[in-house]
């Protein structure tokens, strides 16, 4: 989406993710989604009178390793009390890294080559959560609401980036990359539909060259989608509202992917005073560099690097080809096409092939061997299958695996040999005059007309090549 | 009435059973408590339990521990798993803790048997345990007065021969001050050498759990036992329970002894004439004792009555009616919380919720708290320079001796009753008050003694001294 | 800094600390808490721009524990507890607003 001429979008990102511990940040209770409700619940975790927290060592060196992917400082810290009362919160205080956060002062580079930078990266507990009776299960408007303490105490980092962000699509590829990230540290299972990782986006506008817009931040962003939508249609509103000759006002937004628009959660000004202090239930965080160390060398490689890696077989790659290394990376499906790259297939076949097959059928990818995906792309390498037929294998490797060579046999994927091609070429010829000559003329879109032909004609078995190198032969 | 240590030397060789003295212990608090209102739970069923099981094991040939068959008084603002724990406050009315404090399991695994819970202050914030929703604990030694508080209950289970020994918890003098008023022997020990785990939290950078008793030695038995390491506390000190029994009668020879003028300054003359008199028995002993002056302290009073109730006033937003304790209802959840706190809370609590709220807040919070805990580093260097020229420091624990009900009305002029023994605890300092000489109507004057953190050994040893001295053998 | 504590400030921290006061009540403490922050300018007129603050007396670090599970409490005896519970779930009135 474009703002009118003039205008630029200003979005900094705040993004929560659960981290993959056994157990909570601060008690043994057991970090597990979609337990029965309040079965993962002890003295800590549920603020009882007198119970104290111990700090997850797991939780800190995962909080480390986010730390280090983004390119943060990682200085001593401490733990702080932020005070306010609800009912999915405990103690009525979250536990919180504040003034001293773990982490600091990194950046992000996205796979377009820009840069967000990261002004923190911070530990604290995740809060319960609410159901909501009457009302239509809706906060507003419900007469009741029931409270589980299962996630309260799940360990959380908060990563905050700065105000670099200058459009939609920049957002969701922030969001993206990060997501990355965060799986391959194995910080975090990166799912957004069971919340264990949350957006929150704070957007503003103004005209190009002013100071900073006032800003909003659109809470429940719990997809991609959503995300790139909610900024799309915040940054609508704020500049339509300001040409109106209205001002923006700071506050809370939540945006309602059912209406597609963000309304009013909170102002500003009606904003809790925290009352933050030092919790002295903690000590000090300081970690050294022996510690430091000892978690930088378990640091698998980053999608960047993995991506910058798989880029290096690819020799002059196309835009198209840099997409398709992107999701590979995204999917972890590397190893399929070092594989078959490794066993003498062509490269660029073995991306594409994993980057559209393979995410597709990423479901059931349990049931595909990298050596059958590298025997798939061989074939198709030289040219005994076609790429349709490649296709076709694949997908049957991916619902009930099996062998590549059996399953093309099966289908009667027999390559055709060039000369029962080549008369196939000459009726097609035969029977389609105006496109050869217009072809004949120069016009190179028709090879896909007659290749489309040769496949229809020899149920999928001609080899696109083939069937162009037999063309330009007749030419 | 017996010892602990001779109770438990008289349980482990047969001479008396568990069970036997737990009939006598609670014979004795039924003959008093309902005049003086210390108990405010007897868990007779769990604690004859446990007693017969200790019996059964000695039956059995077992070594038990230091405090086998000891029946002991408990503090209620400590957790144990079952036993209603009030910290003398309505919100909390009938609540059964699911979990045991870390000192419970510590004196159980010793042999000790918990026969109920004390009166106190509510939520430990007082000093004469009028402040307790369940009525005011009355001293044994003259019930028209005050035990001290806030652990007024525990130190007068001990004081009226209800039980030898008890535990309560010290925030800014709650043990100290109250076994002064009673004439008996409270400990408040290193932050941290004692678990806090399963203490309910008045002021968590203050707060230690720690002994009352009538001597010394059971003072340093019961300690033994349940300080060192706790994986569940944060904050405790690294190192196991250090050895204090055997140090208990080590003297004070050759020993330095600060006797520090604001730590007896404004006292009554009968209080400084005591601390005089125990500096003279120290000297008798062996000591040298030095003149000191540290002004810093004066200063601790402002900084504790900021930094306990900003601390108190996030410990205790938890009590909202949302999980366990009292509910008064209403239409939705913030009126429900703000119904069932002002119910549920009395007026000290709700004073310095209110003192600490607003010492956190915003725009408040550098000149206040922030101010506070820089005083806080001001007086630990204070205390740190005058350990680098003596061992240990003396003074008085109160101002005065036990007081009238009613007879301190007005709460600042409450809170200077703790003006000796704030500093301690700012600093995390170790701290005993042991009873020396006698006040007006003959009522009992508490010394106070001081050290650097750790130095619970040479405390004891100096107490032992001055216990001896006023001619408790 | 000499502390003005007014009636209004009192209303406001007892609105924070969910606390509800009566207008006799908010003289009282308006009054007794003034007492207590006059009494804090012995502190407050001190200069100790120089020191650190101390939250905790004893400087310990890296206090942590093992990421080990370990039991939880039983749901209906936790419950039990509670003033009121409804599908293995804490009951409340209906709350006004989101979360902060
Ligand atoms: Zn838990």
């Amino acid at each position: 989406m474009t703002l009118p001429e003039g205008w630029e979008l200003v979005v900094g990102m705040e993004v929560h993710t659960e981290l993959l511990t056994k157990s909570k940040l601060f008690c043994g209770c057991e970090n597990h989604f979609g337990s029965e409700p309040n079965t993962n619940i002890c003295p800590i975790c549920l603020g009882l009178p007198g119970s104290l927290p111990v700090l997850n060592k797991d939780a800190v060196e995962l909080a480390m390793r986010i730390g280090m992917a983004l390119n943060c400082t990682i200085a001593p810290s401490t733990f702080h009390r932020k005070n306010y009362f609800y009912p999915d919160q405990s103690k009525d205080y979250q536990i919180s890294q504040y003034d001293l956060p773990i982490n600091s002062n990194g950046y992000l580079n996205l796979p377009d080559g820009s840069q967000v930078t990261i002004e923190r990266a911070h530990m604290e507990e995740d809060t319960g959560k609410s159901t909501h009776l009457g009302g239509s299960g809706r906060l507003a408007g419900a007469d009741r609401s029931l409270v589980d303490y299962n996630r309260c105490g799940v360990p959380l980092v908060e990563i905050v980036s700065g105000p670099d962000i200058r459009s939609s699509e920049q957002a969701r590829a922030y969001a993206s990359e990060l997501r990355g990230i965060l799986i391959a540290t194995g910080a975090s299972d990166g799912r957004l539909e069971e919340g264990s990782m949350r957006f929150d986006a704070n957007v503003s506008v103004r005209k190009t060259g002013d100071p900073l817009g006032t800003r909003c931040e659109i809470k429940n962003l719990n997809s991609l989608r959503s995300l790139q939508r909610a900024i799309d249609y915040e940054a609508a509103r704020q500049v339509e509202l300001i040409l109106d000759g209205g001002t923006v006002r700071q506050e809370t937004r939540h945006w309602d992917e059912g209406l597609g628009e963000t309304s009013t959660l909170r102002v500003k000004e009606d904003a809790e005073d925290y009352r933050y202090f030092r919790e002295p239930d903690l000590t000090e965080l300081v970690p050294d560099q022996p510690w430091q160390d000892r978690v930088r060398a378990a640091l698998p490689p980053m999608p960047a690097a993995r991506r910058a890696k798989l880029l290096e077989r690819i020799p002059s790659a196309t835009k198209a080809q840099e997409d398709a290394v992107v999701v590979v990376i995204d999917l972890d499906l590397e190893h399929f096409v070092n594989a078959a790259a490794d066993g003498g297939a062509e490269i660029s076949i073995a991306v594409s092939r994993a980057a559209n097959e393979l995410a597709a059928g990423i479901d059931t990818l349990s049931n595909l061997t990298t050596d059958a995906f590298t025997q798939t792309v061989l074939m198709e390498s030289k040219g005994e299958l076609s790429a349709t037929q490649s296709k076709v294998v694949l997908g049957e490797l991916l619902a009930n695996g099996g062998d590549p060579k059996k399953i093309a046999a099966e289908k009667g994927f027999e390559q055709m040999s060039s000369d029962s091609l080549g008369a196939t070429i000459d009726e097609l010829i035969a029977k389609n005059p105006d496109e050869w000559q217009r072809y004949k003329d120069g016009d190179d879109k028709l090879s896909q007309f007659f290749v489309g032909q040769a496949m229809k004609v020899t149920q999928g078995k001609a080899n696109g090549k083939a069937v162009i190198a037999e063309l330009q032969l007749r030419k | 009435m017996k010892t602990a240590v001779e109770i438990a030397n008289d349980v482990q060789t047969g001479a008396t059973t568990a069970v036997a003295q737990l009939d006598a212990a609670y014979v004795a608090i039924e003959a008093r408590n309902a005049e003086l209102n210390v108990f405010l739970h007897l868990d007779k069923e769990g604690a004859r339990k446990i007693a017969q099981a200790i019996d059964a094991r000695v039956a059995a040939g077992e070594n038990i521990g230091p405090l086998a068959g000891v029946p002991i008084a408990i503090k209620d603002n400590l957790c144990q798993t079952g036993i209603p724990t009030t910290c003398s406050s309505k919100i909390l009315e009938g609540w059964k803790p699911p979990y045991n404090a870390t000192v419970i399991d510590r004196l159980v695994a010793a042999g000790a048997v918990p026969v109920g819970k004390t009166n106190l202050d509510e939520f430990a914030m007082g000093s004469s345990t009028e402040n307790s929703a369940f009525g005011p604990t009355r001293n044994p030694l003259d019930p028209s007065r005050v035990p001290g508080g806030s652990s007024g209950g525990s130190a007068a289970a001990v004081a009226g021969d209800m039980t030898s020994i008890s535990l309560g918890s010290d925030t800014g003098g709650s043990i100290r001050q109250p076994a002064a008023f009673c004439g008996i022997v409270g400990m408040k020990p290193t932050y941290g050498l004692v678990s806090r785990y399963g203490l309910i939290a008045f002021a968590s950078s203050l707060d230690q759990i720690g002994p009352f008793s009538k001597t010394v030695m059971d003072s340093a038995v019961l300690l033994e036992a349940i300080a060192g390491h706790d994986p569940l506390d944060s904050t405790s000190l690294p190192e196991p329970s250090p050895s204090l029994v055997s140090h208990v009668n080590d003297g004070v020879a050759g020993k330095r002894i600060g006797l520090v003028k604001e730590l007896y300054e404004g006292a009554d003359e009968s209080v400084i004439n005591a601390v005089m008199g125990a500096v003279a028995a120290l000297k008798e002993a062996g000591a040298q004792i030095v003149e000191l002056s540290i002004p810093e302290l004066r200063l601790g009073l402002s900084a504790y009555y900021l930094i306990a109730p900003a601390e108190a006033s996030s410990n205790l937003a938890r009590f909202d009616g949302v999980r366990f304790g009292l509910r008064v209802d209403a239409e939705d959840v913030t009126a429900m919380m703000e119904a069932t706190r002002t119910a549920g809370f009395g007026a000290e609590v709700k004073r310095r919720i209110m003192l600490g709220t607003y010492a956190l807040s915003a725009g408040y919070y550098d000149a206040y708290y922030g101010q506070a805990l820089k005083v806080r580093t001001l007086t630990i260097n204070a205390f740190q320079k005058a350990y680098a020229q003596v061992d240990m420091l003396i003074g008085a624990t109160t101002p005065g001796v036990a007081f009238k009900f009613g007879a301190k009305s007005d709460p600042m002029e409450m809170y200077l009753n703790d003006v000796f023994t704030i500093p301690t605890n700012l600093a995390g300092d170790p701290a005993v008050s042991v009873s020396f000489g006698k006040g007006e109507e003959n009522l009992p004057i508490g010394v106070q003694l001081l050290g650097p953190g750790r130095s619970e050994a040479s405390l004891y040893a100096a107490a032992r001294v001055l216990e001896i001295a006023d001619g408790r053998s | 800094m000499s502390p003005s504590l007014s009636r209004d400030d009192v209303a406001k921290v007892a609105k924070l600390a969910r606390l509800r006061l009566t207008e006799e009540e908010l003289t009282t403490f308006t009054g007794q808490l003034s007492g207590v922050l006059e009494h804090a300018n012995d502190m407050n007129s001190l200069d100790l721009s120089a020191l650190q603050p101390t939250s905790n007396p004893f400087g310990l670090t890296n206090v942590t524990r093992e990421d080990v599970i370990w039991k939880s409490l039983d749901r209906d005896a936790v419950l039990a507890e509670a003033p009121d519970a409804q599908d293995g779930r804490f009951a409340v009135p209906r709350i006004l607003g989101e979360a902060p």
